[in-house]
């Protein structure tokens, strides 16, 4: 467990106590719990009407705007982690100050797009 | 050593020889440690908003109902589990999983302590440490995600979809926030890695130092683990129970697991980036040197916990839900702009301070600028939207049977003056006996 690979060995660790946390939970609660199948419990919750056609509906195109701005700003958020650490170290000078500011900048206008588009307002 | 191993981080790299036993119980520490934060979170919530509903909260089970949420997270595991006939059933039961793990496996990197000896062995209070360890908390956090919007999808019912999309798109929107908000942070502390940041923030807090970003923060972890007043994936009213409806039994204790471990790390992440981490509150070390020493950085540590948890429950008591359209309007046109303007801002004060070695009183001037600045560029497009007037001039005239049925009259409609007991007969407006 050390060097670069073993800290990330031990977010493994930490995920397969986890998984086996959830493992012994389930396996109690299977053999813990009541079953008794039959009657309407397992009809889509209506608030007490029936349920009419599927549950799968079809979604407003909205989530999926949101989902593409997501995917651009994060990729921003990403490129900006590294930079933020090394920036202030000697030899990072103006430049690199510049180029950031033009690299959201650019991002800026990409919102400001999509502002004006009248995608961020949820109707 | 790897070549990859990051020679900043220092007890942990390969100098440090931890036996794996070691290893284990600290990872079992953390799990013990979020589910009893979880089971007294719960407890506390609930004594809180009762006391300021002027209610009493659970007393029954325990000292203090404490023991009250152990009693049903018990409950409810004995319960019988429903999957419904419409769901799909393997994703069903895999949601809350995907849902739990993550949860739990964002604490590895969050700082306890100092180092401290266990049974000989030097190690620091933290199960591991990352060359990037903020940007692995973000990540498994958005793994989280995902266990939400596939338990609203395989439900195959109409609200825990609208709940689990809703969902999504609130945490992913609050995410690039959040993320934006840890850049000021990064750029003070010139690492990623947790210990790193809190060993720069042993003179000042970074709550103090960089205020907007801590402010951006606390209104971007609320919004990311969908608690009032931004809890509307689960909208009682409009969507049931959102995401989880028609989830029962351990499965909807998982997730109930997942929401007040999601609430614990963030608290933890805002004590580590801002809030000075494990380091005892100013004054403290003044007259107890070894405040910040050993084990007690724990105390320090939870308080700050607690005190961060606390806020949440305070703002669940005190503010009402937001609509969406608003919830929308707050995270993409003034938090994520005002992040990025503000990151600029620290980024050239930083550059300026390191190129002409101002103090640090001046970079605290700088930063109340420019928490004016912000505020004030915020209120723009609230001053340039068109809205429409809250009054509209001309009040429409009250009408007794609109849609056909008879309503009372509106704020600031006024009911026809009416005189004696047959002047009713002349009125066209009041339904009478004649009309019908």
């Amino acid at each position: 467990m050390d060097g670069f690979y073993g800290g990330y060995g031990l977010v493994g660790l930490l995920l397969l106590v986890g998984v086996l946390f959830v493992t012994v939970a389930f396996v109690a609660n299977g053999l813990l719990r009541p079953t008794v199948p039959g009657g309407d419990k397992t009809v889509t919750y209506e608030c007490g009407v029936d349920p009419v056609g599927e549950g799968w509906a079809q979604n407003h195109i909205r989530y999926y705007v949101f989902a593409y701005l997501y995917v651009v700003f994060a990729v921003d958020a990403i490129y900006l982690f590294p930079w933020a650490t090394v920036f202030a170290a000697p030899g990072f000078g103006a430049a690199t100050l510049v180029e950031m500011f033009v690299f959201i900048g650019f991002l800026a206008v990409g919102l400001l797009y999509a502002w004006k588009k009248g995608v961020l307002s949820w109707v | 050593m790897s070549v990859f191993a990051s020679p900043d981080v220092p007890g942990f790299g390969s100098d440090l020889p931890i036996p794996w036993w070691l290893l284990l119980v600290k990872a079992v520490a953390i799990f013990v440690f979020l589910v009893v934060m979880t089971l007294f979170a719960i407890w506390w919530e609930r004594r809180v908003v009762a006391r300021m509903q002027h209610r009493i909260g659970p007393n029954r089970v325990g000292p203090f109902g404490l023991l009250q949420s152990l009693a049903d997270g018990v409950k409810l595991a004995l319960k019988e589990d429903i999957i419904p006939k419409a769901a799909d059933k393997v994703v069903f039961v895999l949601a809350p999983i995907i849902s739990v793990t993550p949860a739990f496996m964002a604490f590895a990197v969050i700082p306890f302590g100092p180092e401290v000896s266990i049974f000989g062995h030097r190690t620091a209070l933290q199960l591991t440490d990352l060359p990037v360890a903020v940007l692995y908390v973000l990540a498994v956090a958005s793994v989280g995600i995902y266990g939400i919007v596939l338990a609203g999808w395989s439900s195959g019912s109409t609200y825990p979809l609208l709940g689990g999309l809703r969902s999504s798109a609130q945490m992913i929107s609050y995410e690039v926030a959040m993320g934006l908000s840890f850049v000021g942070v990064f750029i003070y502390a010139g690492s990623m890695s947790t210990s790193q940041i809190v060993a720069a923030q042993t003179q000042y807090w970074y709550a103090i130092l960089l205020a907007p970003s801590f402010v951006i923060y606390v209104v971007s972890m609320v919004g990311e683990t969908n608690r009032a007043p931004f809890d509307l994936p689960e909208a009682e009213g409009e969507l049931v129970g959102g995401f989880h409806t028609e989830y029962s039994s351990l499965k909807f204790a998982l997730f109930f697991l997942a929401e007040y471990i999601n609430m614990v790390t963030v608290s933890a992440l805002a004590t580590t980036l801002f809030l000075g981490g494990w380091h005892a509150p100013f004054g403290v070390t003044s007259f107890w040197a070894g405040a910040n020493h050993g084990w007690w950085p724990i105390i320090w540590f939870v308080l700050k916990v607690l005190i961060a948890l606390f806020v949440f429950i305070w703002l669940r008591g005190t503010l009402p839900r937001l609509r969406y359209d608003q919830f929308m309007r707050l995270g993409w046109k003034v938090l994520i702009p005002s992040s990025l303007g503000w990151l600029l801002l620290v980024a050239t004060v930083r550059a300026v301070n390191a190129q002409y070695n101002l103090q640090s009183r001046d970079v605290l001037l700088y930063g109340g600028a420019g928490i004016v600045v912000i505020l004030l560029l915020t209120f723009i497009p609230d001053l340039l939207a068109t809205r429409p007037s809250e009054e509209p001039e001309g009040e429409p005239e009250w009408d007794a049977m609109a849609g056909g049925h008879p309503v009372p009259p509106m704020p600031g409609q006024s009911r026809p003056v009416l005189t004696g007991a047959r002047a009713s007969d002349d009125d066209d407006d009041l339904p009478t006996e004649d009309d019908t």
